[in-house]
């Protein structure tokens, strides 16, 4: 067994005290090194999970780890120079350019009240460089199609440097051009060792970049391990309630549901 | 851009009606006493807070507008402007209105305002941070403003209103040393905060959960720059009554000319604030024989200059 970077154990969690809880005993941990993706019907608790890995939001019951160490016992900074997080999307209604933007990945690396310096744009540009968007560095935000803006959103955690990256649902408004650039960067990371964490709706891109797949379905874990023995036909068919076929097509497994 | 600033600060010491419409030549004021008074004791002190106040309603736009996400916000909002102007009618109508007590009031009550919003937000259970905020704002300045329009029906129309209206109106006439040098560390103090924060004030501005990955403290860094951003516009507010809706547009027109990144746009918002309140301050003091209130012109020519810098294409300046 490879070594774990990320714990959750036992956990539970909620938004309201009063309702049942959004997440509740999850038990799962991330290989350092992986890829791994978790799926789940809308609802099921995906987003949570991330923002939990994060630290953003803090179980109610349960332990969460980071290289052994409890979540909570870092200091932020420190934090943010492990991990990054790609968000579903970022509503930004000034005209920033999309350096300037990307440029704010370097925050937790420099003091509070330092400026960016030249190492930190020597690093934003190689995060521009990876999402395939160096040509974009000085258009505005604004003027970006959905899919450039998430792949804006990737280079910004890719400047952060991170050894975890979160990302939720990352291809969801990109076309296929954009997509198969997205799966790139994804194997790309993993090459460099980044572990990664995302979520997604697409099992074809699940398909192409994951290692492990974690299946949620109402908050509780319902399969988790190696993208072969986890993804099949039959869970897929359970969470998202309608027949789905997993088929082998060109010595690759694809998922069909309609 | 800061020289600009330093030529219009100290032409504006030089105009002024006296002994003559226009400049006073250089002459007159090495050899004449009370041309050295006049400028030194009444319009250095008046320059000064022209320069403050609008540096710091333009930097604390800047930075309410980047913490809110929204274009649309202004730094007294928060219960803060509305609040400076009860606490002042309620001392005038009161308190009888010496200079000191309505400056003080104000001040307090500016206060006061914000930190009603805060708590009210905090007990608002509907929406995220940002929008609770913003209705305990408008909720508050609401409650002010009834509280005003009664402090107003109450207060002698000979005597007290007109009071009240010239307050409201903004000026920096009754602006003198021991005055400002009251104000001046609350104003330095968020100020510097501000300037400081220039760079990470961008990172504030989204999502709390980005905020938060991004290795910072989205609760406590917005709160210490909201009370940075007020700290001086109260003190402000309560010194020079309201001089409106600069703190709104100023940093629109810097973002427009230097790129919405705050560490460019903060900076510029300060010292285009600065330039365009002398610039106005001057116009106030000369246009006529008495005084224009400055409120009136700094509407009137910021709203010109706003539609005009939002109507050409293409203005931006290399930084």
């Amino acid at each position: 067994m490879s070594e774990r970077l990320l714990s959750f154990t036992e956990i539970t969690f909620g938004y309201d005290r009063k309702k049942t809880p959004v997440l509740a005993g999850l038990d799962v941990s991330l290989a350092a090194g992986h890829t791994t993706a978790i799926l789940g019907p809308n609802g099921a608790g995906k987003t949570t999970l991330l923002h939990l890995a994060l630290g953003w939001l803090k179980p109610w019951q349960g332990d969460i780890r980071l290289a052994g160490k409890p979540i909570g016992a870092y200091p932020r900074r420190e934090l943010g120079c492990w991990m990054a997080l790609v968000p579903q999307g970022e509503h930004i209604p000034f005209e920033y350019s999309v350096l300037e933007y990307v440029l704010l990945g370097r925050a937790p690396h420099l003091p509070p009240l330092a400026m960016p310096a030249e190492k930190d744009y020597a690093a934003a540009f190689d995060a521009l460089e990876m999402a395939g968007i160096a040509a974009l560095a000085d258009h505005s935000l604004l003027a970006l199609s959905g899919g450039e803006r998430q792949l804006v959103l990737a280079a910004r955690a890719l400047a952060q440097q991170p050894r975890l990256l979160l990302l939720d649902e990352p291809t969801a408004h990109l076309d296929l051009r954009n997509k198969s650039r997205l799966i790139g960067v994804i194997r790309d990371l993993k090459a460099q060792g980044v572990t990664i964490l995302m979520t997604s709706h697409e099992p074809e891109v699940v398909l192409a970049v994951a290692d492990d797949v974690l299946l949620i379905e109402q908050g509780r874990l319902l399969a988790c391990g190696a993208l072969d023995q986890a993804l099949t036909a039959e869970n897929l068919s359970r969470i998202y309630g309608l027949p789905v076929r997993v088929l082998p097509l060109d010595g690759r497994k694809q998922v069909v549901w309609v | 851009m800061g020289l600009g600033l330093l030529v219009v600060f100290l032409l504006s010491l030089l105009i002024g009606r006296y002994p003559a419409p226009g400049l006073i030549a250089w002459e007159r004021l090495t050899g004449d006493e009370l041309a050295q008074r006049l400028v030194l004791n009444l319009r250095l002190p008046r320059l000064l807070t022209a320069l403050l106040l609008e540096m710091s309603l333009s930097a604390a736009g800047t930075v309410f507008q980047l913490l809110f996400n929204n274009p649309l916000v202004e730094p007294g909002f928060l219960g803060v402007s509305q609040g400076a102007a009860l606490g002042a009618a309620f001392c005038i109508v009161f308190l009888g209105g010496s200079a000191w007590a309505v400056q003080g009031l104000a001040a307090i009550s500016a206060f006061a305002g914000l930190g009603f919003s805060y708590l009210l937000a905090r007990r608002i259970r509907y929406g995220g941070w940002v929008l609770r905020l913003v209705l305990a704002g408008i909720a508050v300045s609401a409650l002010f403003s009834a509280g005003l329009g009664l402090l107003k029906y109450m207060a002698d129309p000979l005597r007290q209103l007109p009071e009240i209206t010239f307050w409201l109106l903004g000026g920096l006439a009754s602006v003198t040393w021991p005055k400002i040098l009251t104000t001046l560390p609350a104003i330095l103090t968020g100020l510097l905060v501000m300037f400081l924060y220039r760079w990470r004030l961008n990172l504030l501005g989204l999502t709390e959960e980005t905020v938060f990955s991004l290795g910072a403290a989205p609760g406590r860094e917005r709160l210490l720059l909201i009370v940075a951003a007020v700290l001086p516009t109260a003190a402000l507010i309560s010194l020079a009554g309201m001089v409106g809706w600069v703190g709104l547009i100023v940093p629109h027109i810097a973002r427009r000319l230097f790129g919405a990144d705050a560490r460019f746009a903060l900076p510029a918002a300060m010292l285009l604030g600065g330039v365009f309140t002398i610039l106005c301050d001057d116009l106030a003091r000369t246009l006529l024989a008495g005084e224009i209130p400055l409120g009136i012109l700094t509407s009137f020519l910021g709203a010109m200059v706003f539609l005009g810098s939002m109507i050409l294409q293409g203005v931006r300046v290399q930084r």
